[in-house]
């Protein structure tokens, strides 16, 4: 179970709509999580199952169709100075003095964070005054330590370079270090390695490792890949069609997966062990679209587990947050399952 | 029997630069590349971008034409041509014999075509009348597990992965000899790339394909091919039967790659180290060996002299001067 760590993000009841002419799509129906300081959180699942939105929408950069309809993000849950960032104007001074400030943000393809226009050094200098009373010059005194703290070899010289002229491995590394600007204490990396090669991908991830556990960060990883989630997240939350499914510390998550989505997931990696020419576990069908949402569990349809007569006509109930288990008919205590 | 027989393949493309466009350098995006594919056989191609994977895949299409090196294709017994000189019409009776599969299943499919005309196209260009055309057709949906009324449907109605199946179909369309698949499962979420992949696996066992492989995912790659070719910078670095491959690596970098692969097993969280530094740049790449500048085993010999791909151990090619004297780390 979590240790008392210091919650510093709680996700409630999350929910977000897309509204369009051909009807309201739910892309995250009741998303609950929370983050702690000095933890890692690995959030993952099928393209489409509102990982991303799910981080988007604690920053509240959920664009037009897309809204809030129901729930909370809280920053300092619980703290004197509690902020409820689902109260806050979206293009307000309050929460822009949160994303980058508080929270950094990390993105798959950093040229997305960065612009083409600018030196690497003007964005981040940028970026720390915006956060901070420093003067010019110190700002870029700190944007070079900040280049050197992300391994970026001859920081004082790559700090006048453009974007274009970095590799995508370096490009990625002064991505981190526009997140670290502000001194975080949450850092939302979202699929931060998936646009990089695997030696480059080894490379981020331990710097990612390095720099939340010597700065005591809390770090929401969302990632597809259950090898990422394996080597870096403390906690995990599957999830699926907008639904966090399965909570559990990682060690559990593999070794007694709870969900049948989660073990038809963990079996159907291709596995650099396998035996050659060896068949995968594969789960029937695809991810739905979120304008098809089965009814019941919405995994229902592609379960192997299914139980007739209930699964495809109840909704198995959701998981309070922070406590592992698993959002399914076969694992709720049968008290709760009756009630 | 030799399918394919690849021969100190070469391309390099021109840097231009400057108002008049002059030529100021090249990239040798693949050098002195040879290999062999036998009847049945799936090779695997992998390496990091721009190591050259695809440009070999290419060539081999003659999608590029080739800057030097024999590409030997042998579309059946006994007869074997060189399709690295052959002009755009001397290709064309060629072409039906090596079909390529797709990295992006919404990427490569006509959408304002349906996807019965899809599958059969390859046979129409081929001059199959109608009625066998549409006898095929349906025996290659079934052949790729989709329904017989996906004929008159189009793309747009289908998920990524049943879009990959009518891929597939389209390339097996015409019975090729050898096909080229270029990273086709990397666009798919995992449930469905599992799916593709024992699709794969299982045509390959009725039909004898013979496959080159080309992909990044190692995971992958040990699921399908039969023998690994590694990339680095435009080389092959080493080739191997791919449980050998895996199990006793024998160049630095497949150890690199390996090592690197997050292993989905939180027990195993690895002090392996991430190898230093960065990929060369094919422009202007290292002297010796181009591994050199991020290999822990380099010496000074490999800082100097370019080491040629020999036989190591039976069957298993490495390009490293120090490869009978390391005991390289690779995975149970």
């Amino acid at each position: 179970m979590v240790e008392a760590a210091r919650r510093v993000l709680s996700v409630r009841d999350l929910v977000v709509d897309f509204v369009q002419d051909t009807g309201t799509i739910r892309a995250l129906d009741g998303v609950s999580l929370d983050l702690h300081a000095g933890r890692v959180l690995g959030v993952v699942g099928e393209s489409g199952c509102g990982k991303s939105l799910t981080a988007r929408a604690v920053l509240r950069l959920v664009d037009r169709p897309g809204r809030i309809v129901s729930g909370k993000v809280l920053l300092d849950p619980g703290a004197p100075a509690q902020q409820e960032l689902t109260a806050l104007d979206p293009e307000g001074e309050a929460i822009r003095a949160v994303r980058g400030g508080r929270i950094g943000l990390i993105f798959q393809e950093p040229m997305s964070a960065l612009s083409m226009h600018y030196t690497v050094g003007n964005q981040i200098i940028e970026a720390i005054r915006a956060h901070s009373g420093l003067g010019k010059s110190a700002a870029r005194q700190r944007a070079i330590e900040l280049l050197q703290e992300v391994g970026i070899p001859r920081p004082e010289t790559r700090i006048d370079a453009y974007p274009f002229q970095l590799s995508g491995g370096l490009r990625q590394r002064v991505g981190i270090a526009l997140a670290l600007a502000a001194d975080p204490e949450i850092l939302i990396a979202d699929e931060p390695t998936t646009a990089l090669d695997v030696t480059t991908q080894a490379q981020i991830l331990a710097l990612l490792r390095r720099l939340q556990r010597t700065k005591g960060m809390a770090l929401m990883l969302i990632t597809h890949d259950m090898g990422v989630i394996a080597q870096m997240a403390d906690d995990v939350a599957v999830m699926y069609l907008g639904k966090v499914v399965e909570f559990a510390p990682v060690q559990q998550l593999f070794a007694a997966p709870r969900h049948p989505y989660t073990r038809a997931l963990l079996r159907s990696v291709p596995n650099i062990r396998a035996v050659p020419r060896e068949r995968l576990a594969t789960i029937g069908g695809a991810v739905p679209h979120p304008e098809s949402r089965p009814t019941g569990c919405a995994f229902h349809p592609r379960c192997p587990e299914i139980i007739a007569g209930r699964c495809a006509l109840e909704m198995p109930p959701p998981l309070p947050p922070d406590q592992e288990g698993a959002s399914c008919f076969h694992v709720m205590p049968k008290m709760m399952v009756d009630a | 029997m030799t399918v394919l027989e690849v021969e100190r393949l070469s391309k390099s493309f021109p840097i231009k630069s400057g108002l008049l466009q002059r030529e100021t350098g090249r990239v040798r995006a693949v050098q002195d590349v040879s290999f062999s594919i036998a009847r049945g056989e799936t090779l695997a191609l992998v390496g990091e971008s721009g190591c050259g994977k695809t440009t070999v895949a290419r060539c081999i299409l003659r999608a590029l034409p080739p800057s030097s090196g024999a590409i030997r294709f042998s579309p059946q017994e006994g007869t074997t041509i060189d399709l690295a000189p052959l002009s755009r019409s001397a290709l064309r009776p060629i072409r039906r014999h090596i079909q390529m599969i797709f990295q992006d299943p919404y990427a490569s499919l006509n959408p304002r075509m349906m996807v019965g005309d899809i599958i059969a196209e390859p046979l129409l260009v081929a001059g199959v009348p109608l009625a066998k055309r549409q006898a095929r057709v349906r025996e290659l949906l079934e052949l790729v597990g989709l329904p017989p009324a996906a004929r008159t449907r189009f793309p747009h109605a289908f998920s990524g992965g049943q879009r990959q199946r009518i891929g597939i179909a389209r390339a097996l369309a015409l019975d090729p000899t050898l096909v080229v698949a270029d990273e086709p499962v990397s666009a798919l979420d995992v449930s469905v790339q599992a799916q593709i992949i024992n699709l794969l696996l299982d045509l390959q066992d009725r039909l004898g394909l013979s496959m080159l492989f080309v992909a990044h995912d190692l995971g992958v790659v040990r699921h399908v091919s039969d023998r690994v070719a590694v990339m680095y910078v435009g080389r092959i670095v080493e080739v191997a039967p791919t449980i050998a491959l895996y199990a006793r690596p024998r160049h630095p970098y497949t150890e690199a790659l390996l090592a690197a692969v997050p292993k989905p097993d939180p027990m195993l969280r690895d002090a392996a180290a991430a190898p230093r530094g960065e990929v060369a740049d094919p422009a202007n790449p290292p002297p010796g060996c181009a591994f050199h500048p991020r290999c822990p085993h380099a010496v000074d010999r490999c800082r100097v002299e370019l080491p040629e791909l020999r036989e190591v151990a039976p069957g298993n090619f490495s390009a490293c001067h120090r490869a009978e004297e390391l005991t390289l780390v690779g995975v149970a």
